[in-house]
């Protein structure tokens, strides 16, 4: 496969192996945050862990679009299917996503709920052309990447004057929960939890540049590298971390640069600004409210907003007891601290969110890594 | 089947006609439509015995049984349709046995308002693969449920089958040591499926590897009697069926990832797709489990048959309490390749 195979060479990653081996301060340790599930997938699928130095580890972040949505936005979505019978469209992760009292989304949609599996905003558009009488919802998640393909959608609508179509917008920011993240307690606190840098995110950044991140690495002195979604750009940008930690740098470093440009794609930022704007405050499963964190519609595009058109309220979040996502999504914890862990919470029974999908980090842990855990109750 | 024998003054319109209530009641709609669709394709000495079942002697020895429901969606697809499946999927499970299959039954759910054109082609393409595999359906059933319960047409088919003397094959005879072979490259049939649903058409050259088994099968234990485990990876794809087979031998699997067949059309439409060509369901190949030598002899045999021209060996079975699958990455890394979870593609077969 051209252009991928590229990255998954074997040898490079020995010779990059060696490099980093040889860069490596053994009297010092690394700790590095890929904030993207994508990062964590590819670290766990290629198993570049082997490949580091015992005293260079990986800290999962929250960058998993489906670990950060609260339960009460589930629980909205369930009562939009129940209660005002709307065709709810929605990316096929989310429906296996635990929602209040034992639901989701994949029951709702078992006991009757009109609840489908679209690939696209394109699909929930369609299926709104065609069912003219039905109210059409598109449950909208995920970073900087999935909400150009939004914003489109909501233009494609009024331009057609669709009249019986909405979205439910739950696109959050990543600079902001990053942020977030370094200014935590646990992480200023010295000896809590320690991130010496970042791996920026890849697909992210493509939309909206490496300028974004240079704030906080200059703010809270700490090295991010873009870093691709393949094993050797995860290697190549993890020595480049570990080379700034080395000489004292904190800068923002582009290794994706075959992507990735300071400024982004300006087109689609463009059009992101025309549909959405930010919202003051969004909730994070596991970080909490974060400020300026996430997007909502523009008054402009009310009409296509789903939670002015159904009045959708602000519902707690409930966390299902002994859950350790939270803190997890953090780097506070590892997925193995969690006592639910492989005991009542699998892939196959998520209890909570980062077992849900193979970009979260407990599902990484229990389908990639479970033999590096030889007290781990087998399924 | 229930057939009557004597001729309907107006031909079954199989160009513009549709599946009706009356074609399951029983009455003579029932059994125009059996005389004239599927005992006209089918058409075989025990099918026309007309009885409500099929009368025939059994072979001396171990008989093996087995039973396959095919809901697959799209119902036509490259390289296939649902008929050929559900002829290949049933005879492939009784060869998984070593059996040598004998016999065919099918049971046909039929939604209101079906083509029977459609029907038509279904039950020629069945006829088709049962000829070609010389395994005949010898008895069957239709059944016919009001629109909007169905989906157009639900197949299931049981198979019997005869194993031959000395041979005992089975999930739970994997032992370490031995080696895990597989007979072509991974993942055919699902991206195929994949590549031609509604929402999701992408352009590619691949088509299903559909396809029975049971000769191959058949020149496999002739020349390796002692084969331990056969099992075809159909849906869950290779690394839920390694891991039912590590959970049934109580043994855990290392694999290599750079030894197992995958065509790059669809590596690319996986990595497109974020699937894993592991756990993508294939419906003509099968894994080996056997001793060293038997995979040495096994492999040229193999490579020789048309369905296993790419067959290779990818692993060998190892001790392990926790029974899992691990395998060593192309990038040099390694990681536990784990059952399907939720899934990956709905109704492939």
């Amino acid at each position: 496969m051209k252009y991928v195979d590229e990255f998954r060479q074997h040898k490079l990653a020995r010779q990059l192996a060696t490099a980093i081996r040889d860069e490596v301060d053994p009297g010092r340790s690394y700790h590095l945050m890929e904030f993207c599930g994508g990062h964590t997938h590819a670290i766990f699928r290629y198993g570049v862990q082997d490949l580091m130095p015992d005293n260079v580890r990986f800290i999962h972040g929250p960058g998993c679009p489906v670990c950060v949505l609260p339960v009460g936005r589930i629980d909205n979505a369930i009562h939009l299917v129940e209660a005002e019978d709307v065709i709810l469209c929605t990316y096929g992760d989310l429906l296996r996503v635990p929602a209040s009292g034992r639901n989701s989304l994949i029951k709702v949609k078992a006991a009757g709920g009109d609840v489908r599996m679209v690939y696209s905003t394109q699909d929930a558009l369609n299926i709104a052309r065609e069912n003219p009488d039905r109210q059409v919802v598109f449950l909208a998640i995920g970073f900087e990447t999935t909400t150009p393909p939004s914003a489109v959608a909501l233009q494609q609508a009024r331009r057609e004057g669709l009249k019986n179509f909405s979205l439910f917008c739950n696109h959050v920011l990543t600079p902001a929960a990053i942020q977030n993240i370094l200014e935590s307690p646990e992480v200023r606190e010295i000896g809590s939890v320690a991130i010496h840098g970042f791996f920026g995110p890849s697909h992210v950044s493509s939309v909206i540049g490496s300028r974004p991140y240079e704030f906080f690495a200059e703010e809270f002195q700490r090295p991010v590298v873009i870093a691709g979604f393949e094993p050797l750009d995860v290697m190549q940008s993890a020595l480049m971390l570990i080379r700034q930690l080395n000489q004292g740098r904190y800068e923002v470093e582009n290794e994706y640069t075959r992507v990735v440009t300071r400024e982004g794609n300006q087109k689609a930022q463009r059009l992101v600004a025309e549909v959405f704007e930010l919202r003051r405050s969004f909730e994070w499963r596991g970080l909490g409210l974060v400020p300026y964190s996430a997007l909502k519609v523009k008054a402009d595009y009310q009409e296509y907003d789903a939670e002015q058109r159904f009045q959708i309220p602000v519902s707690p979040a409930k966390e299902v007891k002994g859950c350790e996502c939270p803190a997890i999504l953090r780097g506070a914890k590892r997925p193995t601290d969690c006592k639910l862990f492989g005991v009542v919470c699998t892939p196959d029974n998520p209890m909570g969110s980062c077992m849900v999908s193979s970009e979260g980090a407990c599902a990484a842990y229990w389908s990639y890594g479970r033999f590096r855990q030889p007290e781990a109750k087998s399924a | 089947m229930n057939a009557q024998l004597k001729p309907f003054p107006l031909r079954l319109d199989t160009r513009q006609g549709k599946v009706d209530m009356t074609h399951g009641s029983g009455g003579r709609a029932m059994a125009q439509l059996i005389q004239e669709l599927f005992l006209k394709h089918l058409d075989n000495e025990l099918l026309r015995q007309a009885n409500d079942q099929a009368s025939f002697d059994v072979a001396a020895g171990r008989m093996v049984m087995s039973v396959d429901g095919h809901v697959i969606s799209p119902l036509f697809f490259p390289g296939g349709d649902i008929g050929s499946l559900a002829v290949h999927g049933t005879i492939n499970d009784v060869a998984m046995s070593g059996a040598r299959p004998t016999y065919l039954s099918a049971g046909f759910i039929l939604e209101e308002g079906f083509p029977l054109a459609d029907l038509e082609k279904i039950v020629i393409s069945m006829s088709q693969a049962a000829s070609e595999a010389g395994v005949p359906i010898v008895t069957g059933d239709t059944k016919v449920v009001e629109k909007g319960k169905g989906d157009g047409v639900f197949i299931t088919t049981t198979g019997i089958g005869v194993v031959p003397a000395g041979i005992n094959i089975s999930g739970d005879r994997a032992v370490p040591g031995d080696r895990i072979i597989v007979s072509g490259s991974m993942g055919d049939h699902g991206v195929t499926i994949m590549s031609s649903r509604e929402n999701l058409e992408f352009e590619t050259s691949i088509t299903s590897d559909s396809a029975a088994l049971h000769s191959l099968v058949e020149q496999m234990v002739a020349v390796a009697p002692e084969i331990h485990c056969l099992r075809d990876p159909t849906r869950g794809g290779l690394a839920t069926t390694l891991n039912e087979l590590a959970q049934q031998s109580q043994v855990g699997m290392q694999l290599s990832e750079a030894e197992i067949p995958v065509k790059p059309a669809v590596a690319s439409a996986c990595e497109l797709l974020g699937l894993d060509p592991l756990y993508v369901a294939n419906e003509g190949k099968l894994i080996c489990i056997c001793c060293e030598a038997d995979a040495q002899r096994l492999l040229p045999v193999m490579r020789a048959h048309p369905l296993g021209g790419e067959s290779a060996i990818i692993g060998r079975v190892i001790e392990d309490p926790h029974h899992f699958v691990q395998m060593e990455t192309l990038f040099g890394g390694s990681r536990v390749v784990d059952w399907l979870s939720g899934e990956q593609l709905p109704r492939i077969c």
